[in-house]
């Protein structure tokens, strides 16, 4: 491997730094025994006694449910609108106003949140008020309104994948004598899968940590998790966010890491194979 | 469109002589329009059972939109399309006795070779058995069968390509649509694979129509070939046809290579004709009589290897013309000349080399060349 120098040594160590201390500060704070978080009981640290005060608020454990129901909801229909979508734009060339619906359905990614959760919340009261639905705020509307914005970055990836995809593969499956919507499940998804899978997690992380949007439409009863966090923190830091804290940033690394190895290990594979059957020709 | 009837009642060119004989693809009078651009303008042509027809033009010129409305991708804008005398101009690509291997190969990412030969005989609901050992079958056919449980990607170019043909065979269609099968291959490769498809159509009787841009590729395989240009079809006939005897100034510069002259008929007779020539300052003697009107501006055509270059004076004493060389390219199996005359043309001549030890023409060599009356095309197009 090549050897870096100090320089550049140095200003990788510096902005890791700058990007991990403060989790790692989170963490360890996360093992003191003191109510304060600011200072350090090194007496009777560390302890995991903010773990156990976490399991046992219910008000906690029911919001990480609620979040993470919201979010699997909202990355499932935002993968389906935003695949729709994506073939509209990929497949049906210049069709009238092709622009504006390009627009349309990516402006959810630049319009400000606070923007987006109060129309949305417009929207709902006028709504209930016109046809009595949706009664109230609550799951219900969160959901819906995670999904109009983050079927948007659905859209862009998916979108990316599809404009590369080689049409021949689905002229190819019709050939053969599959109809359309076989061929549509048989080779477009298979094809496309990896990204719709990315995008549907990626809908999901960004339901999952959305406070703007969910405090504009959500409503008694119905807190999620970053809602809750965010309104505790406001009376001041409590050590048992830390803990919870601590634990979604286990959950989210081994996530990550492990998909990351799995990608890079398969890629590796299929290389050396590529590699092998190219060597066949050669003989 | 025969412009010289006495050649073609001495050559017996299936395209005249045949015409019409078990016709198994019609296509008439197809027009293909994208917006304002035509890709197939008014295109009629017969296509018989069991031979490999090969659709040869350049990028651009409409021979895969013709290929792509056989296999039912795209729509004719007029013109009705036939198969087996059924009109398919209406059917979908799923629905016609059609298969197509594509340039690409278009090979299932995610599925096995097994699975890729499999997936047309799937879709009809063939036994589970009988798709094994018809897929067991195809893949014995071009020489893959231990490799049914690779996926695409563990495969070579080449083995590529055979599963595709394996794929698109693998429903024993009549007729196969190739979209220039061997483009993707390098030159050794090639070569090999061009006899293994013949021999491949030879075996099962399938009637081929395969699209190319490549000649040589086109003479190999080609029982006929048709010429494309600008959307329409020039010449249709065999390679010889097509080589000895094009009727344009298209086709005759298109296949191989050509000396192609402006010239004027001075002399129309019907066992021969004179066509005074200026770029080479002389009159060309032709041994056959030719269909044209005696103002037609025509020109006359000559192949480099029908061209004999000496440095003495030959005999003959009609259709010599004397030069000086400008380059030579010593090309092993032959030599070619590029002589220049003293009008300022140039002639291209290609000589093969017998004898190793040959006399050798030298740069600035006076010479002269002379070719058989018969050796002229006369094009009016």
């Amino acid at each position: 491997m090549r050897k870096l120098s100090p320089l550049v040594l140095a200003m990788l160590v510096l902005g890791f730094a700058f990007l991990y201390l403060p989790i790692l500060a989170m963490i360890v704070y996360s093992f003191n025994a003191s109510r304060l978080v600011t200072v350090w009981d090194a007496a009777n640290s560390p302890t995991l006694k903010w773990y156990g005060e976490l399991f046992a608020n219910d008000q906690i454990l029911e919001a990480a449910r609620l979040s993470f129901e919201i979010a699997a909801l909202t990355a499932t229909g935002a993968v389906v609108l935003g695949t729709l979508a994506a073939f509209a734009l990929v497949r049906y060339g210049a069709f009238g106003g092709r622009a504006l619906f390009t627009g349309l359905t990516t402006a959810p990614m630049v319009l400000p949140e606070v923007i987006t959760g109060l129309s949305l919340l417009l929207l709902f009261v006028a709504l209930e008020s016109m046809i009595g639905w949706p009664a109230g705020r609550g799951q219900l509307t969160t959901t819906i309104a995670h999904v109009t914005f983050t079927a948007a970055y659905v859209v862009v990836v998916v979108q990316s994948r599809l404009a590369t995809m080689d049409r021949s593969l689905e002229e190819a499956a019709m050939d053969l004598g599959a109809r359309p919507w076989k061929v549509f499940f048989v080779v477009t998804l298979p094809i496309i899968a990896p990204a719709i899978a990315s995008g549907w997690l990626l809908a999901f992380i960004l339901s999952w940590d959305d406070v703007v949007i969910a405090s504009f439409v959500s409503g008694p009863g119905s807190t999620t998790l970053p809602m809750l966090i965010f309104s505790k923190v406001r009376l001041g830091v409590s050590p048992d966010i830390n803990a919870l804290a601590t634990i979604l940033v286990l959950i989210v690394s081994t996530v990550v890491v492990g998909l990351g190895l799995l990608l890079y290990r398969r890629e590796r594979q299929r290389q050396r194979e590529v590699r092998a059957a190219v060597a066949a020709d050669s003989r | 469109m025969t412009t010289d009837s006495g050649a073609a009642s001495r050559d017996s060119r299936p395209a005249s002589t045949e015409a019409g004989r078990d016709t198994y693809v019609r296509i008439d009078r197809v027009t293909k329009k994208f917006g304002a651009f035509t890709a197939v303008r008014q295109v009629s042509l017969d296509i018989r059972r069991g031979e490999i027809f090969c659709l040869l033009g350049g990028s651009g010129c409409g021979k895969t939109t013709l290929l792509r409305m056989l296999a039912g991708f795209e729509q004719p804008t007029e013109g009705r399309l036939y198969i087996d005398g059924v009109d398919v101009t209406d059917v979908p690509p799923y629905e016609r006795p059609v298969n197509m291997m594509f340039q690409s190969y278009a090979l299932f990412p995610h599925m096995s070779v097994f699975e890729n030969v499999a997936f047309g005989l799937k879709q009809d609901r063939v036994p589970k058995a009988e798709i094994r050992d018809r897929v067991a079958e195809m893949l014995a056919l071009v020489q893959l069968q231990d490799y049914g449980a690779r996926k695409p990607h563990q495969l070579s170019g080449g083995q590529r390509q055979r599963v595709a043909l394996a794929r698109a065979l693998a429903k024993r269609p009549k007729l196969l649509l190739l979209d220039e099968p061997l483009g993707a291959l390098d030159k050794k490769l090639r070569e090999r694979t061009q006899f293994e498809l013949v021999g491949i159509q030879e075996k099962l009787g399938v009637t081929f129509v395969i699209v190319t841009h490549d000649q040589e590729e086109a003479m190999v395989l080609g029982t006929r070939i048709g010429v494309m240009h600008a959307g329409e079809i020039l010449q249709v006939g065999t390679p010889t046809d097509i080589y000895e005897y094009p009727t344009s100034r298209y086709v005759a510069d298109f296949i191989g290579s050509v000396n192609l002259y402006e010239g004027r008929i001075v002399e129309d007779e019907p066992d021969h004709v004179r066509i005074e020539v200026p770029d080479m300052a002389t009159t060309v003697y032709v041994d056959h009589g030719i269909a044209a009107p005696p103002t037609a501006e025509v020109a006359v055509a000559i192949r480099p290897e029908k061209i004999h270059i000496t440095p003495y004076k030959p005999l003959e004493a009609e259709n010599v013309v004397r030069g000086t060389i400008q380059e030579i390219a010593y090309l092993g199996d032959n030599s070619r000349y590029v002589v220049r005359l003293d009008t300022g043309k140039v002639v291209r001549v290609t000589r093969p080399n017998v004898y190793r030890h040959d006399e050798r023409l030298a740069w600035d060599d006076s010479v002269w060349m002379h070719w058989h009356p018969s050796s002229i095309v006369v094009v009016t197009r």
